[in-house]
C-alpha cells in the first residue's frame, strides 16, 4: 500500500513536470440567477419543487401543525419517525403513532413506518432543492431515507437561498448532507424520467412563513 | 455476472454489427433524441453557462497540474475525519484492496452504487471469483446484471434496452437473485421501477457493507459526493455499516467552493435536469449517521500516463455526464458496445486508448470511431477538445505503425503528390470518368479493400467537374 502511494504520486510528478500552470480559475459566473427579492424566491421555490413533483403546500408557524396532521391522514399514514429535536408542536394534532428516533430505529423498523416529519437546514430556489445537515429536528440521513412519505418544514424566508453558489456558504462540509430534488426518480428506461424508485416516493414540502 | 468486454473485436467490426440491429438503432435513437432537446433546453436556462463551462474546465485544469498536492491534502483531510485511504496503482490491487476489506467485514454479499471505477476495474467478477456477491442497485445497472449483458452508456448503462425487453428480463430473472418480479409485471416504467424497487428493498435493509464511486471529491475538506436519482446510492452510502469507495484519482477538486460549478453543470449536462433528486455529501464518518467505517482506495489504473500526454490528459477533467453520447451521431449509430469498454462514446474513444495503451486492436481503432463533426466538443461542460484528442491519438496509433496505418500515409502522400501536379490530376479525372460504367462498387488490393467494406464508393460524374467548369463557366 505505502509502495503504491510513492508510485502513484512519483508517476504524477513525473507527468506534469515541466507543465505549464493552468491560467487561474475566473469565477466571472452568475452568483445567482434569480431576482433578489423574498417573496419571488418563495415563488420560484414553489414552482421549482412542484416542477420535479414534490407537493408543496404554505402555511404560517400556527398552521404547521393542522397541515402535518391533514397530509399524513390524507396519506394514511399511521406511524411517523420523528427526529430528536423536532418542534413538538408540528406534531401536535396528527393522530399517527410517533416513532422517536432514539435510540434508534433499525432499518427494518424504519421500512415499518409510514412516514418522517422533518426541518431543513437551506432551500434552493433555483433547483428546487431542500438540503438536510442532520441538525436538530431534521435527524440522521436513514430517517429521511427508508419511510415512503417526507414531509419537510421550509421557515421562509430566513432558510431559502437563491442559488447553489449562495447555499453551499450555509452548509458545514464536515456534516453528512443530503440534497433533496423532489421525490425519488429514474430515468434509466429510455432516458424518460419516473418518480418513485428507492428513496420516499411522495415528497410533501411545507413552505412556512410569517414566523 | 455481467459480460465482459475482454477479446472485443475492433470498433468497425463490432459497429457494423449493431448498425444492422434495427431494435437497438430504434431505442437508441429515440432515448438519445430525448435527452438532447432536454438537456439544451436545461442549459439555456443559464446565462452565464459559457463562464460556468469555463470555471469548470479550469479548476479541473488547476487540479490536474497539482494532483499530487490536492491528493495529500485529501487524504489528509479524510483521514482527520475518520475515514482510512488505500492507494491502488492499477485494476489489481484496488481489486485485492476492497476484497480484503470485504472479507475482513466477514460478510459475504455487497451492495453496490453505479461506479464507473468499479466496472473499469472489474470489480464484480473479483469479488464473485472471491465468493463475494455484489448486487448492483441502480436500476439500469440492475438490468444490465440480471441480463447478463453489458452496458452501453455512461448514465443509463441499459439504454440498449427498451421498456419491453426490461420486463421481459424482470419477469425471467429477479427471482434467481432474490425476491421475483411481481405476477403480471407491465412494461410501464413506473411498474418497472417499482419492481425493482421491492426487489432490492431486502437487500437494502439487511447490507453490512456497501460499495460505490464518487463524483467529486473536495481536498480542503475530505468530503465525497455522489450525485443519484434513485436513492439506491443514499441506500448504499447510509444503511451498511461498512462504506468503500473506489474513486479515479482525478475526481477531486480543490475546494468546497469548487462545487458550486460542478453541481450547476453536471445534472442538467447530465439528465437534463436544473438539479438531480439525491445528492449524498459525507466528510469520514459521523457518530450514529451512516456507516461507521469508511475507506477510500484512490485508483490510478493507467490515469497517470494520460496525464503525462500534453493534449490528451485534458481527458481527465471528464465529470461523466455523458452529454457527448447523446449527440453522437456514431454512438447513436454504432451503440455503446461497439466501443469495447466501460467508457463509450466519444469521451471513451479519448479515454479508453489512453487508460489502457493502444496495443490491442480494438483500442487503437477507438480513435477512428469519429467523424470529427465537434458536437461532443460543443455539449461538453469542461470543455474536452475532444475532436482535438482523437486527432492526436490517430497521429499516435499511426506511429506506432500497423499496416492499414502505414496504407493511409501512404495514400495522403500519394494525393498530395497529384493535387501538387495539375496535368495529372486532370489525366486522371478524364480516365476516370471515361472507364465509370466499368468501375466496381468495392476497392480492390488489401487496404483499399476494407475501406469499402465499410462504404459503398461514390458513383463517379459523367465529366469531371473542372472539365464542367471549363466549359460552362469560362
Amino acid at each position: 500500500m505505502t509502495d503504491s502511494r510513492a508510485r502513484v504520486l512519483a508517476r504524477i510528478r513525473a507527468a506534469v513536470d515541466g507543465a505549464p500552470e493552468p491560467p487561474a480559475v475566473a469565477r466571472d459566473y452568475l452568483p445567482r440567477h434569480a431576482p433578489d427579492a423574498p417573496g419571488a424566491l418563495l415563488d420560484l421555490l414553489h414552482e421549482n419543487l412542484a416542477d420535479y413533483r414534490a407537493h408543496v403546500h404554505r402555511t404560517t408557524p400556527d398552521g404547521v401543525a393542522g397541515l402535518v396532521a391533514r397530509l399524513l391522514a390524507e396519506r394514511g399514514a399511521a406511524t411517523v419517525a420523528v427526529p430528536p429535536g423536532l418542534p413538538d408542536e408540528w406534531l401536535g394534532a396528527t393522530e399517527a403513532v410517533r416513532r422517536l428516533d432514539e435510540p434508534r430505529l433499525t432499518p427494518y423498523e424504519l421500512d415499518g413506518t409510514d412516514a418522517v416529519v422533518t426541518g431543513c437546514a437551506v432551500a434552493i430556489a433555483e433547483t428546487g432543492t431542500i438540503v438536510l445537515d442532520g441538525g436538530p429536528g431534521q435527524g440522521r440521513r436513514a430517517l429521511t431515507l427508508v419511510p415512503d412519505l417526507h414531509l419537510c418544514v421550509v421557515r421562509a424566508p430566513e432558510q431559502v437561498v437563491a442559488s447553489v453558489p449562495l447555499a453551499l456558504p450555509r452548509l458545514a462540509p464536515g456534516r453528512p448532507l443530503t440534497w433533496i430534488s423532489g421525490p425519488s426518480a429514474t430515468s434509466d428506461i429510455e432516458l424518460d424520467r419516473v418518480e418513485g424508485v428507492h428513496g420516499p416516493r411522495t415528497l410533501e414540502v411545507l413552505l412556512v412563513t410569517g414566523g | 455476472m455481467s459480460g465482459t468486454f475482454v477479446g472485443m473485436p475492433a470498433f468497425p467490426k463490432a459497429a457494423h454489427e449493431a448498425v444492422r440491429d434495427e431494435r437497438l438503432r430504434a431505442n437508441l435513437r429515440h432515448a438519445t433524441h430525448t435527452i438532447r432537446d432536454k438537456r439544451a433546453r436545461a442549459v439555456a436556462e443559464l446565462d452565464d453557462w459559457a463562464a460556468l463551462r469555463e470555471a469548470g474546465k479550469r479548476i479541473k485544469d488547476d487540479t490536474l497540474r497539482h494532483l499530487d498536492t490536492y491528493l495529500l491534502q485529501l487524504e489528509e483531510s479524510v483521514t482527520a475525519a475518520g475515514g482510512t485511504v488505500h492507494w491502488a496503482a492499477d485494476a489489481a490491487e484496488a481489486n485485492r484492496i476492497v476484497t480484503d476489506l470485504v472479507k475482513a467485514t466477514g460478510e459475504t454479499e455487497v451492495v453496490k452504487v453505479k461506479s464507473m471505477a468499479t466496472q473499469e476495474i472489474g470489480l464484480n467478477e473479483h469479488l464473485e471469483a472471491e465468493g463475494v456477491a455484489a448486487y448492483e442497485t441502480d436500476l439500469a445497472e440492475l438490468i444490465v446484471q440480471l441480463g447478463e449483458d453489458r452496458p452501453s452508456h455512461i448514465l443509463v448503462p441499459a439504454i440498449h434496452r427498451n421498456r419491453g425487453e426490461i420486463r421481459d428480463i424482470f419477469r425471467d430473472r429477479m427471482g434467481s437473485w432474490g425476491r421475483p418480479a411481481p405476477d403480471g409485471l407491465s412494461d410501464t416504467p413506473a411498474e418497472l421501477a417499482e419492481a425493482a424497487r421491492l426487489h432490492l428493498r431486502e437487500k437494502f435493509l439487511r447490507a453490512k457493507v456497501g460499495i460505490s464511486g464518487a463524483n467529486f471529491m473536495v481536498a480542503e475538506t475530505g468530503t465525497l459526493v455522489v450525485v443519484e436519482s434513485e436513492g439506491n446510492g443514499r441506500m448504499c452510502l447510509t444503511l451498511p455499516e461498512t462504506l468503500i469507495s473506489v474513486v479515479g484519482i482525478e475526481k477531486v477538486v480543490p475546494t468546497w467552493r469548487d462545487l458550486e460549478v460542478f453541481l450547476q453543470t453536471l445534472p442538467r449536462s447530465s439528465t437534463a435536469e436544473r438539479m438531480n433528486p439525491y445528492t449524498s455529501m459525507w466528510t469520514g464518518t459521523t457518530d450514529g449517521d451512516g456507516p461507521s467505517a469508511f475507506h477510500l482506495v484512490l485508483l490510478d489504473n493507467g490515469r497517470t500516463d494520460a496525464l503525462a500526454d500534453e493534449v490528451g490528459r485534458q481527458a481527465l477533467r471528464c465529470i461523466r455526464c455523458s452529454a457527448c453520447l447523446n449527440v453522437c451521431p456514431v454512438y447513436e449509430r454504432a451503440g455503446g458496445h461497439a466501443y469495447g469498454s466501460v467508457y463509450p462514446g466519444p469521451i471513451g474513444a479519448i479515454l479508453t486508448p489512453q487508460l489502457r495503451g493502444t496495443a490491442s486492436e480494438v483500442d487503437a481503432s477507438l480513435p477512428y470511431a469519429s467523424s470529427l463533426c465537434g458536437a461532443c466538443y460543443e455539449v461538453c461542460p469542461v470543455a474536452i477538445d475532444i475532436p482535438e484528442v482523437l486527432v492526436h491519438l490517430r497521429e499516435r496509433v499511426a506511429e506506432e505503425g500497423g499496416r492499414g496505418h502505414r496504407l493511409e500515409r501512404a495514400a495522403i502522400k500519394a494525393s498530395t503528390w497529384v493535387l501538387d501536379h495539375p496535368g495529372a490530376l486532370t489525366a486522371g479525372e478524364r480516365l476516370a470518368s471515361a472507364a465509370r460504367k466499368a468501375l466496381p462498387k468495392r476497392l480492390p488490393g488489401p487496404g483499399a479493400r476494407q475501406w469499402t467494406d465499410h462504404r459503398d464508393l461514390p458513383e463517379l460524374p459523367a465529366e469531371p467537374f473542372r472539365e464542367w467548369w471549363r466549359k460552362n463557366r469560362t
